[in-house]
């Protein structure tokens, strides 16, 4: 094995030092499935669905700096059942509608538990009361949907530079995006349809107003092919 | 084919299907199988099943569930399908999740019948039914997994014909069934 | 004061210099004067520190004892420790609402009391204990329920309550080379001094003291690894969030052995290079923090501290901060999230603390206890210290012995003492199990109580829970359970979510509802968080159930309902409020899994 690769299931990855796991796969063409992961903004290791084991030992791909001859297992049956109770259980703490949802074929939590196969949300649902804010001109959120993966809390204080959205509180009762005004509103910020923030959503959180439908379902970018094919190659 | 030689008649499975909370918006989609329904009929015969107009489902192989459990009529049948099928199968988002029906679930049910027979115009005369020939409603929408062990699930608002035939010929011929891109929708 | 909160934020920011890192202490120190934090307040405090607002809402949000509602005048917290609930604290809580008119977890109507539940307090040997407006309160009665009702209906100020109700005990039992250690103020700063810092740190490393957090790590090997980390500052941290239920240690430490804790800080200090340390004391022990300033103050004045301590080239001081409310910020980079005023979230690591700590600079995070044994290392020398206990395990350990004993308090022994030992010195009977180390630790059965208190066996922070055999296992379980629920921090999916579905499941099968299946859902729950979770909370989050399934089996198999699936919910129940609409009751209104 030459000096700047490790195994993937196998398989010898170069990589360039300082690269994590993950960014090595995706360079390589190999998916590992990741829904908090983004490759614009710094790993934030939340979501879990990129755990592989490295050395027999479970590690997130995201965070975790790529060594040479390191051996990663990534797509086995146990990892991917572990992923599948993963995305079982965001299906069941949030209200994921995915019929009404004008996300549904461009939603990257929908489309990883296609490729995954999940067929069912498994556990019970928890139902919980989440707000819908549409006092923006231009954007509606509706945290109904929400897995919790900060990419647009990243974006809004990386990219924007305005800070609109933090997370805070406490639990899975708790945590939650915070909006930056006293009324708690997005219509209160200096928010812009324009900011990084507002694309950067995987799910169907922040939408843009008024463009739902422009793209008909059954055409949108996970119909066109798998979240493992659409993920390494974006 | 010469009768002494043939092999026995290799005996229909049988099949019950109904929709508790649901539209049967997910046997429509059934139908759209079009002709192949006449390979379907060559493996299966029906018992219950808005097809056949069977009232209470017997023993049988396999039964299809569309739609989730909203009143205690729901949990009834449910539990009937269940007593009799060796299999059982969620049809659909409401069997699946809940669905259309569970988005009630974030009010209260008190609330909603007040409102609804009570103050808001139009139903108003008659007072919150209490018939005991009706169902009553369930506090929450429960997906059916939640009430009895579901062997297997078909998702899909509703679930594509396609997806329905792959399902189940893999079922009926024995294999695990799996939908590849395409055929596994939540919408 | 209630006309003016604009200078009230404006007199605590002006304190804190504005500085966005004190956010923690800005907080509680508004909160004190105002009641709550409202949202014009938050909006005023990111005013003043320059910090968005959403963050300085994150941070309120995150920890258990800010209030972004309306809080009440009195805000009563029962301790809900296993230990707590064993003395009976829900029915006292149940008997305080009741005479007060009130839900528990409900404000009431006229904004003068809530009433409701919090994670153990560290009052196990002294319980059922209770927090009003965050001052500590212990063996509460039948009797004190009474007077405390009639306390709040009158609204007399928490100053003119009954002194005696505030009475901490220390509860030494036993004590051992740490609590019998003879030392004078300085006296172990001033012989490690003399040694130099270098040949001090040698010393440490040869006593072979480990972390008494439980984690045990070589205390020379960190200070080594961050004396030697560069950076334009070092740093002390000493971690005293003692949140893990069942531990009391570090509470009599900083009670009556606080020169002891802070001498240790100063020798870490000295021997890593910092020049400050900062003692991070849980919000449950708000109640020290007077006396725990006047002991820095004499210190200080004894050239103990500050600059030129001991009238040597080396400057040092110790400032005490305050947690909130949140069992995480025990993990020890959490903790020094909570110090720079953010949520406690643990950070990805590496990189560890010891090179990238607190504001990014190589921190040492000690447990109390590591420290105040530090002194003795200083004092009596390596290899002396690596004479006590046993050959992986030098030294003496604190244990919080708590539950069915006569003698409830501190027991402090040389590593290697047996369960069976420390359970015949408490004057425990008919015990059926011990928990170890608190809900993440271990829970051993009778036929383990061989087992010894030593990194080689069973390595600990000291907690130290006995049940005989009168209690249900299962409720054990189950109140750890609850309590790892309440207190995942949210930040991974497994955890976040994965700690609720247990509860849920545990109280399944509490109201007599589970199957095998449900069982089996445990297991799953256990094999996933323990790989997947970002940190030790939710990989130990499963370890109560884990260990009492293998163990105590029959106290969840006595509660299932059948063998067969069982629905998620009561079917009867669920009919509850359309019978109610309805008036309804025929037999067609009812439901069960049996027909």
């Amino acid at each position: 094995m030459s000096e700047n690769t490790f195994l993937l299931d196998g398989e010898a990855i170069p990589f360039v030092p300082g690269q994590t796991v993950m960014q090595a796969a995706k360079a390589a063409g190999k998916y590992i499935p990741h829904l908090c992961w983004h490759p614009e903004f710094k790993p934030h290791g939340s979501c879990k669905l990129c755990t592989v084991k490295a050395n027999g030992r479970f590690v997130s791909s995201c965070t975790m700096e790529a060594a040479a001859g390191v051996t990663i297992e990534n797509r086995t049956p146990e990892l991917d059942d572990k992923r599948r109770t993963l995305l079982q259980l965001l299906f069941v703490e949030g209200n994921h509608f995915c019929p009404s949802c004008e996300k549904s074929g461009n939603c990257l939590l929908q489309a990883t538990a296609y490729d995954l196969g999940m067929m069912s949300p498994h556990f019970d649902h928890f139902f919980p009361d989440r707000p819908v804010d549409a006092s923006h001109p231009d954007i509606l959120l509706d945290f109904n949907r929400c897995i919790l993966c900060s990419l647009c809390v990243q974006a809004s204080e990386q990219a924007d530079k305005k800070n609109v959205f933090v997370m805070g509180g406490r639990g899975m009762r708790g945590r939650r995006i915070i909006i930056n005004s006293e009324s708690g509103k997005l219509g209160d910020t200096d928010f812009a349809a324009s900011d990084r923030a507002a694309s950067i959503c995987p799910v169907g959180v922040i939408l843009k107003k008024r463009v739902g439908f422009a793209v008909p379902i059954g055409e949108r970018k996970y119909d066109q092919a798998p979240a493992s094919v659409v993920e390494v190659t974006k | 084919m010469n009768a002494n030689t043939a092999t026995p008649a290799k005996t229909k499975l049988r099949v019950a299907t109904t929709s508790l909370a649901g539209c049967f918006g997910c046997h429509m989609s059934f139908l759209d199988i079009d002709e192949r329904i006449l390979q379907l009929v060559e493996l299966v015969e029906f018992d219950r099943s808005p097809i056949t107009d069977i009232k209470h489902c017997g023993p049988c192989d396999l039964g299809i569930i569309e739609g989730g459990v909203c009143n205690a009529e729901n949990v009834h049948v449910l539990h009937e399908f269940r007593k009799n099928c060796k299999i059982l199968v969620a049809m659909g988002a409401c069997a699946v999740n809940g669905g259309l029906p569970a988005q009630r679930n974030h009010l209260d049910l008190r609330d909603i019948l007040e409102e609804v027979y009570q103050t808001e115009p139009g139903l108003t005369h008659g007072g919150i039914p209490n018939d005991p020939e009706l169902p009553l409603p369930l506090n929450k929408v429960h997906p059916i997994h939640e009430v009895v062990k579901i062997d297997y699930f078909l998702p899909g608002c509703p679930p594509p014909a396609d997806a329905i035939w792959k399902f189940l010929t893999d079922l009926l011929a024995g294999r695990t069934p799996h939908l590849g891109h395409g055929l596994l929708h939540y919408d | 004061m209630p006309d003016a909160p604009e200078k009230t934020i404006a007199a605590v920011l002006a304190r804190h210099k504005g500085d966005g890192t004190r956010l923690m202490q800005i907080l509680r120190e508004v909160q004190e004067e105002l009641g709550w934090l409202a949202p014009e307040t938050i909006t005023e405090i990111a005013r003043g520190i320059g910090w968005p607002r959403a963050r300085v809402e994150g941070t309120a949000a995150f920890y258990s004892f800010f209030h972004t509602r309306p809080r009440g005048k009195y805000c009563v917290l029962w301790s809900d420790n296993i230990t707590d609930r064993m003395l009976g604290n829900r029915d006292l809580m149940l008997a305080l609402c009741k005479k007060l008119w009130l839900e528990p977890a409900r404000l009431s109507e006229d904004g003068l009391v809530s009433v409701n539940t919090t994670s153990c307090t560290g009052m196990c040997d002294q319980g059922p204990a209770v927090l009003v407006n965050y001052r500590a309160i212990t063996r509460m009665t039948p009797e004190r329920v009474d007077q405390m009702a009639e306390l709040i209906r009158n609204q007399v100020p928490l100053d003119e309550w009954p002194a005696d109700w505030f009475r901490v005990e220390d509860n030494i039992r036993r004590k051992d080379a740490l609590l019998d250690h003879g030392l004078v103020p300085g006296e172990a700063l001033a012989a490690a001094m003399e040694k130099g810092s270098k040949a001090f740190l040698d010393e440490v490393k040869a006593s072979g003291l480990r972390g008494r957090g439980g984690a045990g790590f070589t205390t020379g090997m960190k200070w080594e690894i961050c004396r030697d980390a560069p950076g334009s500052a070092h740093y002390v941290v000493c971690n005293a969030d003692e949140g893990e239920p069942g531990t009391f240690k570090d509470r009599v430490l900083l009670t009556s052995y606080a020169d002891l804790v802070f001498e240790g800080m100063t020798l870490a200090g000295y021997a890593v290079g910092a020049q400050k340390g900062l003692l991070y004391l849980r919000g449950e022990y708000r109640y020290m923090k007077d006396a725990l300033e006047a002991v820095l103050a004499r210190r200080r004045g004894e050239k103990l501290l500050g600059s030129r301590i001991l009238d040597k080239d080396f400057t040092f001081d110790i400032e005490i901060h305050f947690g909130a409310g949140a069992y995480i910020c025990g993990e020890e980079s959490a903790l020094i999230e909570s110090l720079e005023g953010k949520p406690g979230r643990p950070r990805i690591r590496p990189p560890f603390p010891v090179t990238r700590g607190y504001l990014d600079q190589p921190t040492t995070v000690n447990n109390v206890e590591t420290l105040a044994a530090s002194c003795l290392v200083a004092r009596h020398g390596g290899a002396w210290y690596a004479k006590l206990g046993t050959a992986k395990s030098a030294g003496t350990k604190l244990m919080s012995v708590s539950g069915d004993v006569e003698r409830p308090g501190i027991y402090e022994y040389p590593y290697g003492v047996t369960v069976a030992q420390i359970l015949a010195d408490a004057g425990a009977r008919d015990t059926q199990a011990v928990q170890v180390s608190g809900p993440s630790g271990v829970c051993v059965a009778a036929e383990e109580f061989g087992r010894r208190i030593c990194f080689e066996d069973i390595p600990t922070a000291g907690a130290f829970m006995v049940f005989d055999e009168s209690r249900d296992m299962f409720e054990v379980a189950r109140n750890f359970a609850h309590f790892f629920a309440h207190e995942s921090c949210g930040f991974c999916t497994p955890c976040r979510v994965g700690t609720q579905v247990v509860a849920r499941l545990m109280d399944k099968l509490a109201e007599n509802h589970g199957s095998p299946y449900d069982i089996d859902e445990m297991f799953k729950m256990h094999r996933l968080m323990q790989g997947a979770s970002h940190c030790g909370l939710g990989n130990s989050a499963c370890n109560p159930l884990f260990d009492t399934l293998n163990k105590f089996r029959p106290a969840y198999e006595r509660r299932l309902k059948s063998l067969e699936y069982e629905p998620a919910f009561d079917l009867d129940a669920a009919l509850s409020q359309a019978r109610q609409m309805t008036r309804r009751d025929d037999a067609g209104a009812h439901l069960s899994n049996e027909d």
